[in-house]
């Protein structure tokens, strides 16, 4: 038995460390280690709730748009108000637009290149996806980052910038935009589906969205060859190394539901665990008995949340809190979204072989065609000429919770208003969920779970399994302790 | 003896790229560099990428190697950039931020990289001034590498420069636009980035010499004071609004956003994020402050009674088409067509 530190985790969106039990050649336990902390919920306090929007954004450069879509909603429950649908609309494809562009750097500069490793070599298919996925000079990242750019156009027509954009409000969008500007978006958005058909699928949209069972995807994988699309490469390795048996966690997972439309969200809200469970926003607390926080003897709603950090906490490991849902680990993400959601060929996947790399690898790269289809709908429906944006004014005392869908999972604000100032503010981001650490009754997060059995090969010091298991979340560490 | 000029001899520049008490932001923002893409750019300048928190595969022990080259002089180190702000708390004991792997606080990295760096960047305002994690009570104690808000010193201190004598360049602004930063460094890459090219806050000046109210599309408003008065309104945002842009340095509405946007362009007001402080206004940031009706943040170099006077001239001008249109959230009353009668 060893215990081993890996990190710095690059690829991650921010700073982790994993301190890992070794016995044999596999992983026997697991600490995940948050090492920033910066104090925003700190910094939150005492100011005028409007200029939330300006600092919540900056949380997290890559889930900039999610934190104020989350903010917005946030202080609209507060204000008991709601958007003009044209409101509604912008902020969805807002969102949409840094989601699917995160899927997209996700896959192809975080994920990918580390199939490219060389500890990969003696793989049959080591060349090809080498010279494919390289970090910095495969021929992937050329061909990507100018799509990306141009997906991203979207931003500078609605939302201005990206990322930290103030465009987002609670009663709207800041932006109303044109005729000439609405046909412009619905031109990039099928600029970006024809790259996604020839480049990431190699198939149309309509046919891939149409794969419906682990069966079906199978019976279309053999139809292609190997070297057909990025998405038929991923699933040839993903066959070879078995990464479907790879970084399974409790198999919990939930989704706050995203994409308001008037007949309800895109993607609904709800929890899944071998079938659907109830849902209460109100069961989330947050324990710190494993954090470097100042604590008390009991998990705290987040309505009630307490932000002192001290590094010399007794049990305390990392600056990330353990948010549990009903004293419950749960996972979020596009994989949980779309197992909650019920996509027919998610459901059969983790039905088949739970949470694992490979799944949550499918789920994200399904997701980003199924909200590309959905958003030339949503950019169709924009009305220009109408309002894009409601105004009402704060009142001196109020609370409100926004609840939304980041890239990489469930993003929940809660703030508390009192004489016209923020009086708490707490923040729970996607990765807290996932990276969570222990509880109070020494239950490990999801990832500290996913990691136990992972495979170690002779004289590795980062273990390669360890880096796939970490990245198949897509994880954002500057949002987790934000 | 200090050279005074990278050696270039094997044509290369080697940059590193770290991060601490930031959002990673001015990175996803650098990623949508355009015409060429980022990776073009490097290529063009000769300059190879040493490790990039998002970019590199070289993940633990890899890195915590290249780290240990470049401090032991294997391997130079031309460039140095960091994003986001020098995290010193508790206590100034840096343990908020614990570079990871490594049971050292990243601001002794960043302490020691420096000091064998050829260049040191300070990307975005956290990394130069302290920036947003330095705001309300700054519960971190970040700050930015040589500046700590306006003042000179910051966590390098006053007089730090490197091997050849260039003190610490502050590309600010939140996030960074990307050409701010390709454009640096290519011009570092040819040779043609000297302190002369600095504005007195460490900016370069290639885009602090500029207003970001300079391109706006709103100065017709502006110019009749036809002003905003609430999200989605036409009009000028400066009277009503918080809009900076009169203030501001930087060329957001000449050089523009991921194709064609800005702050401004986007329906909300410049919050003047490349300036130290601007975390914290004292005021809302979408609000703008008022003394007897007259915003107290008046364009920077302009006597203010001949502001007021110009104001309220141009105000009592305003054609009706402006005056209503600048509170709606599409054009009301557009523009007439010149008709001529023929005879």
């Amino acid at each position: 038995m060893s215990r081993r530190i890996v990190g710095p985790f690059n690829r991650v969106e921010g700073d982790l460390e994993v301190h890992l039990e070794i016995g044999g050649a596999v992983v026997e336990d697991a600490w995940v280690v948050s090492t920033l902390y910066r104090g925003f919920e700190q910094i939150l306090h005492g100011k005028l709730p409007g200029d939330a929007l300006v600092y919540t954004p900056r949380i997290c450069g890559i889930c900039s748009v999610s934190q104020s879509v989350a903010t917005a909603a946030a202080l609209a429950d507060a204000q008991n108000i709601d958007m003009p649908p044209n409101g509604e609309l912008a902020i969805n494809l807002i969102l949409a637009n840094e989601n699917i562009a995160d899927h997209l750097t996700h896959f192809y500069l975080f994920f990918m290149p580390d199939f490219a490793r060389d500890i990969y070599r003696n793989e049959p298919w080591y060349e090809p996806i080498a010279h494919r996925f390289k970090a910095v000079t495969g021929t992937a990242v050329k061909q990507v980052l100018p799509a990306r750019s141009d997906w991203l156009h979207v931003m500078g027509i609605l939302a201005g910038k990206w990322p930290h954009s103030l465009a987002i409000q609670p009663g709207g969008s800041s932006r109303a935009i044109e005729a000439q500007e609405q046909a412009r978006i619905l031109s990039v958005i099928y600029a970006f589906r024809k790259f996604l058909e020839d480049v990431l699928f190699g198939d149309s949209l309509e046919n891939i969205l149409s794969i419906s069972s682990a069966a079906d995807l199978d019976s279309w994988l053999e139809k292609q060859a190997p070297d057909h699309s990025d998405f038929v490469r991923f699933l040839h390795v993903s066959r070879s190394l078995g990464l479907e048996q790879l970084g399974r966690a409790a198999d919990v997972f939930m989704s706050y539901g995203v994409y308001k439309g008037p007949e309800g969200n895109l993607f609904k809200r709800g929890v899944w665990h071998q079938g659907e469970q109830m849902f209460e926003p109100e069961n989330i607390t947050e324990d710190l008995s494993h954090s470097w926080m100042e604590h008390g003897n009991t998990p705290r709603h987040p309505y009630d949340g307490v932000t002192v950090p001290d590094p010399d906490t007794r049990d305390g490991y990392t600056w990330c809190k353990a948010p549990r849902l009903d004293g419950t680990v749960v996972e979020v993400g596009a994989l949980a979204r779309q197992v909650v959601d019920g996509d027919p060929l998610i459901r059969d996947l983790v039905q088949q072989s739970g949470g694992n790399v490979r799944n949550r690898v499918i789920a994200r790269l399904l997701e980003i065609g199924r909200v590309v289809d959905a958003m030339s709908q949503w950019a169709r429906l924009l009305r220009p000429r109408e309002a894009f944006c409601h105004q009402v004014k704060m009142p001196d005392e109020a609370r409100g919770c926004g609840l939304t869908e980041a890239a990489r999972g469930s993003l929940g604000h809660w703030v508390r208003i009192k004489n016209g100032r923020i009086l708490n503010y707490q923040i729970i981001a996607p990765t807290t969920w996932n990276f969570s650490p222990r509880d109070m009754s020494g239950v490990a997060g999801a990832l500290e779970q996913a990691l136990i059995g992972a495979p170690v090969r002779g004289g590795e010091k980062d273990p390669v399994s360890v880096q796939h298991i970490v990245r198949s979340f897509d994880p954002c560490m500057v949002c987790t302790v934000h | 003896m200090q050279e005074k000029s990278p050696d270039l001899s094997d044509g290369k520049l080697n940059l590193l790229w770290l991060q601490s008490g930031g959002c990673g932001g001015c990175t996803l923002s650098l990623l949508c560099a355009e015409s060429p893409d980022l990776i073009t750019v490097l290529e063009s300048a000769g300059i190879n990428l040493l490790w990039h928190p998002s970019l590199s595969e070289a993940s633990g022990t890899e890195l915590q190697d290249i780290l240990a080259q470049v401090m032991a002089k294997e391997i130079r180190l031309d460039l140095l950039c960091l994003e986001g702000s020098v995290i010193t708390g508790p206590q100034g004991s840096g343990k908020f931020h614990m570079l990871a792997g490594t049971g050292r606080p990243m601001m002794d990295w960043i302490r020691e990289l420096s000091a064998v760096a050829r260049y040191v960047i300070a990307v975005g305002t956290c990394a130069t001034y302290g920036g947003i994690t330095a705001a309300g009570n700054n519960p971190s104690e970040a700050t930015g590498l040589q500046y700590d808000g306006h003042s000179k010193g910051g966590f390098l201190g006053e007089n730090f420069v490197t091997g050849i004598d260039m003190p610490v360049i502050n590309i600010a602004g939140c996030p960074t636009h990307p050409n701010w930063v390709t454009e640096m460094l290519v011009q570092i890459a040819i040779g043609g980035f000297t302190e002369a090219e600095m504005d007195d806050l460490g900016r370069p000046r290639s885009y602090a010499d500029h207003l970001v109210h300079r391109g706006c599309p709103r100065n017709e408003y502006y110019e009749f004071k036809a002003s905003a008065e609430k999200p989605s309104d036409l009009g000028c945002m400066m009277e009503n609004m918080g809009c900076l842009g009169t203030q501001a340095h930087a060329d957001c509405n000449t050089r523009l956003w991921n194709g064609g946007g800005s702050c401004l362009r986007g329906g909300y007001a410049c919050v003047n994020c490349t300036a130290p402080g601007f975390e914290e206004p004292g005021h809302s940031f979408t609000e703008t402050p008022k003394v007897a009706g007259i915003p107290v943040g008046l364009p920077t170099d302009m006597p203010k009674a001949w502001f007021v006077a110009l104001a309220s001239l141009s105000k009592a001008a305003t054609p009706k088409r402006l005056k209503e249109n600048a509170v709606a959230d599409h054009i009301i009353v557009p523009l007439r067509n010149q008709t001529k009668d023929r005879k």
